[in-house]
């Protein structure tokens, strides 16, 4: 597994917990709580602070967690220069981790100091080289700014930056390395409308592309598809990136992640037969599932109909899957999406279904059950009928023959009603243009 | 003395005379036109004159002067005499003739109308008011000024029936707009009465989207009752106005009927408690517009509506569960409801009483027996009436000069070019 070679300070800590050699493959996305160690580990750069911090907000009333994520924040934030966010870890510690993790000012004050004087010196640079005229310096310039600004936490001048080095690209390399900085700072941003069109620049490229960096860019606009809540057109991009991918972007995403973001939102938004030839039969995505066994066997099991289980593994991924910062905001909507499409795909077959056998199916109550058979039958995505008085639903085929002549009928008498209603508006007009013109005359 | 008998003696023997042939007629027309100020001022003409003349025959001369006599303020003692007068002259006069004079006849007949409101006894006034009005008609789809003052009868006579008979007649064309507002808002409001929700709202339609300037009150007050039928008729509030409505309509109506739009709004969303809490706080608005008993017709309309949605999603349902879920107070009232519902023909269900079980049914209509095939055959020959209409009436249209006027002037604005004249170069201006 990637994860062997990955940094193996982390690891060995992790293997001194477990004293096995199968914790290392113990999957991070899991039922189980939360290892924020290992969890952290699978990210570098900012977004690592960010996801701690939002672990730390989220996790409910469990201290231990939330001291524990707020520590490695510290630690990871001190390694850095971002001085803002330093305040607010420590804050948010308050105290609670003991002196060690209090504020440091003196390093705050020498890392501003540094800051000053990097900046000044960058300026000098730039006007240097701008005066000089020579583009390739002008460009390195502007993004030494950006990267400058971002390791500052001052997002939008970095973005500001960046975007400057378009007029000084000459290559293609150069505009890719453009492009990807400035996804990189909207997706730290939240904007991700930014980072799709940048997704589109980079590839509107006439050369062809290094498969890392398509593969990265096929993440960028998943993330960005998930966050504008079109879950279908996430899932075939997460389901189409190249899994030698790997870690190589774990500065936004973690190859786990593309498992969960593509798997859930497949699920919820692709029908029967997308489902099989693009998830499960799709060779180079079993990768990516290998690594959330429990995604994958909820997976099959929804398509195989054990409705029971998946759900089972759904209920217990959500806590964790609450605490990721992209997918928090939509994990009720994904999980009703698929349920609804669970009890759809239930009644499908049958003519007639015993409602309390579908109510174990779904672990709900039979007057649970008919509630949300009630909201799927008004919104018409089941055609069915509910005898509430023996507990059975049944289905119902609309006869076309008899609908089509009602509609005739009705048809004939609204034509009727409303050439009538017209002729009168017409002849009211007419009058009422020839009293005008008669007045006029 | 003599002199002025003579002149009315000499109009009398005219009419007389006169009223054989249409020639003969229109001159009488003239000389009874030239006539009537000198009729109006003599103090002696009074109703014995009118033993003289025939009404049937005479018809033309009668109207004359029976309308000069009845002119003058309205009182008590003047109505009781001159009503049975003038109710004998409509039944027995002659259509061909007063059509000649119909604005005095029409003036006539609002007399009788003033009349029998004054002595409070509206019925007295509805027959001869029907037989006014289909004398005066030229053709059943013309509109005539007298149509409003019938209904206005019906109305308060409540006798609706007769009321109901002038209005299953298609009205095309129409003289006076005002005529045709109150024709549509007093025939909905009949229609109401007799519970025909569906004609009632075709009618209140005309009105609210007949071509104005300006906000007509007459319209005003008939969009406040067209959302309450169209509440009670199909059980859904469409917040805007039809397209076809006119601009000054669809800008203001919505501010004068606040309440009324509300209670859409509410009744929209299904919940019965919450539009009765709504209902008692704005009686007093709708008290004043007098619509509080069609209020409370829609608001038990809610719970029909409520049930039928529950005929689409369920086969069977017990009947208190029924209660439950349109907030009914127990299964005996979902009992009631369902039993009515049934009786009107709105839902297919038998009720199990042993059970407390509700089943429901598709509508058996099979659409295979001849009676269904002739109505089918009815509607088509309807419609392809109506499409020849509309038709013949877009052909005349292009061919009146009025219209060929207006385009030729507004020609540079719809500028098609040379080879795309749709008008003759002589129209332009």
């Amino acid at each position: 597994m990637e994860r062997d070679d990955e940094a193996s300070g982390p690891m060995m800590e992790m293997c001194t917990n477990g004293g096995e050699e199968t914790s290392n493959r113990r999957p991070i996305i899991s039922g189980e709580p939360l290892d924020i160690e290992a969890y952290a580990a699978l990210y570098k750069g900012r977004t690592k602070i960010m996801r701690l911090l939002f672990i730390a907000n989220h996790c409910g009333g469990n201290h231990a967690i939330q001291l524990e994520a707020l520590r490695m924040a510290y630690d990871e934030i001190k390694k850095g220069e971002n001085t803002q966010l330093f305040r607010d870890v420590v804050n948010k510690i308050g105290g609670r981790l003991g002196d060690k993790y209090g504020m440091d000012s003196a390093w705050c004050e020498a890392v501003d100091r540094r800051a000053e004087q990097k900046k000044g010196k960058l300026e000098n640079e730039l006007s240097s080289y701008r005066t000089n005229l020579i583009k390739e310096s002008i460009r390195m310039g502007y993004n030494d700014f950006g990267d400058f600004y971002y390791a500052c936490g001052m997002l939008g001048d970095a973005f500001k930056n960046y975007i400057r080095t378009r007029d000084y690209c000459t290559t293609t390399k150069h505009i890719i390395h453009m492009c990807m900085n400035a996804i990189l700072v909207s997706i730290e941003m939240g904007q991700f409308t930014h980072v799709t069109s940048y997704v589109n620049k980079a590839e509107q490229n006439p050369d062809p592309l290094d498969p890392i960096v398509i593969a990265k860019l096929r993440c960028a606009s998943g993330l960005a598809h998930l966050e504008l809540k079109k879950y279908k057109l996430a899932a075939r991009k997460f389901l189409d990136v190249n899994p030698e991918l790997g870690n190589s972007y774990n500065e936004v995403i973690a190859p786990q992640d593309i498992a969960t973001y593509g798997g859930l939102c497949a699920l919820a938004s692709f029908d029967r037969s997308e489902l099989k030839q693009k998830v499960i039969d799709n060779i180079n995505f079993r990768n990516f599932l290998e690594l959330v066994p429990e995604v994958r066997e909820l997976i099959n099991d929804f398509y195989s109909s054990r409705y029971a289980s998946c759900l089972d593994y759904l209920a217990s991924l959500k806590a964790n899957l609450l605490l990721d910062i992209h997918l928090h905001d939509h994990v009720d909507t994904l999980y009703d999406q698929i349920r609804k499409k669970a009890l759809i795909q239930y009644t499908l077959p049958f003519v007639s279904v015993d409602l309390s056998r579908m109510a174990d199916a779904f672990k709900t109550s039979v007057s649970g059950l008919e509630k949300e058979l009630e909201a799927l039958i008004t919104d018409n995505q089941i055609q069915a009928r509910i005898d509430s008085h023996n507990k059975i639903l049944y289905a119902r085929h609309a006869d076309q023959r008899n609908a089509t002549f009602q509609k005739v009928l009705q048809m004939g008498n609204e034509f009727d009603r409303d050439v009538r209603a017209m002729l009168l508006r017409a002849n009211l007009l007419k009058h009422e243009y020839h009293a005008r013109s008669s007045r006029k005359l | 003395m003599i002199g002025v008998m003579n002149s009315v003696e000499a109009v009398i023997t005219s009419i007389q005379g006169l009223s054989a042939s249409s020639e003969d007629l229109s001159a009488l027309h003239d000389l009874l036109r030239g006539a009537q100020d000198s009729l109006r001022a003599e103090p002696d003409v009074n109703f014995s004159i009118l033993d003289q003349l025939d009404a049937s025959k005479h018809s033309l001369g009668y109207l004359y002067f029976l309308e000069v006599l009845t002119c003058g303020p309205v009182s008590k003692e003047k109505a009781s005499y001159e009503i049975p007068i003038i109710s004998r002259f409509i039944n027995s006069c002659d259509a061909g003739q007063i059509r000649l004079a119909s604005d005095k006849f029409v003036s006539l007949c609002k007399r009788l109308k003033d009349h029998v409101l004054e002595l409070r006894d509206p019925l007295r006034g509805v027959g001869p008011l029907l037989t006014a009005v289909q004398k005066l008609q030229v053709s059943t789809k013309r509109l005539t000024a007298l149509h409003p003052d019938l209904l206005q009868l019906c109305l308060q006579a409540k006798s609706y029936k007769s009321g109901f008979s002038i209005l299953s007649d298609d009205i095309v064309e129409v003289d006076q707009p005002k005529d045709l507002f109150l024709y549509c808002y007093y025939g909905g409001m009949i229609c109401i009465g007799l519970k025909r929700f569906q004609k009632a709202l075709e009618l209140l339609y005309n009105v609210v989207t007949a071509p104005m300037h300006q906000v007509n009150a007459i319209a005003l007050e008939a969009y406040k009752k067209y959302i309450l039928v169209s509440l009670i008729h199909n059980g859904q509030f469409t917040n805007s106005l039809p397209k076809c409505a006119s601009t000054a309509a669809q800008r203001n109506f919505k501010t004068f009927s606040g309440p009324y739009i509300e209670l859409g709004n509410c009744y929209n969303d299904g919940k019965i408690g919450e539009l009765e809490v709504l209902v008692v706080a704005k009686s007093g608005e709708f008290e004043n517009d007098k619509n509080l008993g069609l209020v409370k017709q829609a608001v038990s309309s809610l719970y029909k509506r409520n049930i039928l949605r529950l005929t689409q999603k369920y086969l069977t349902l017990s009947l208190q569960d029924i209660a439950n879920m349109v907030q009914l107070g127990n299964a005996k009232e979902a009992e009631m409801h369902v039993l009515q519902m049934i009786q009107d023909g709105q839902i297919h269900a038998l009720i199990n009483q042993k059970d407390g079980m509700v089943r429901f049914l598709e509508d058996p209509e099979q659409y295979k027996s001849s009676e269904m095939i002739e109505v089918m055959d009815s509607v088509i020959q309807r419609t392809i009436g109506l499409s020849k209409n509309l038709l013949a009436m877009d052909e005349s249209l292009s061919c009146d000069p009025l219209y060929l006027g207006k385009v030729g002037r507004e020609r540079q604005r719809y500028d098609f070019g040379d080879d795309f004249d749709t008008v003759p170069q002589k129209f332009s201006m």
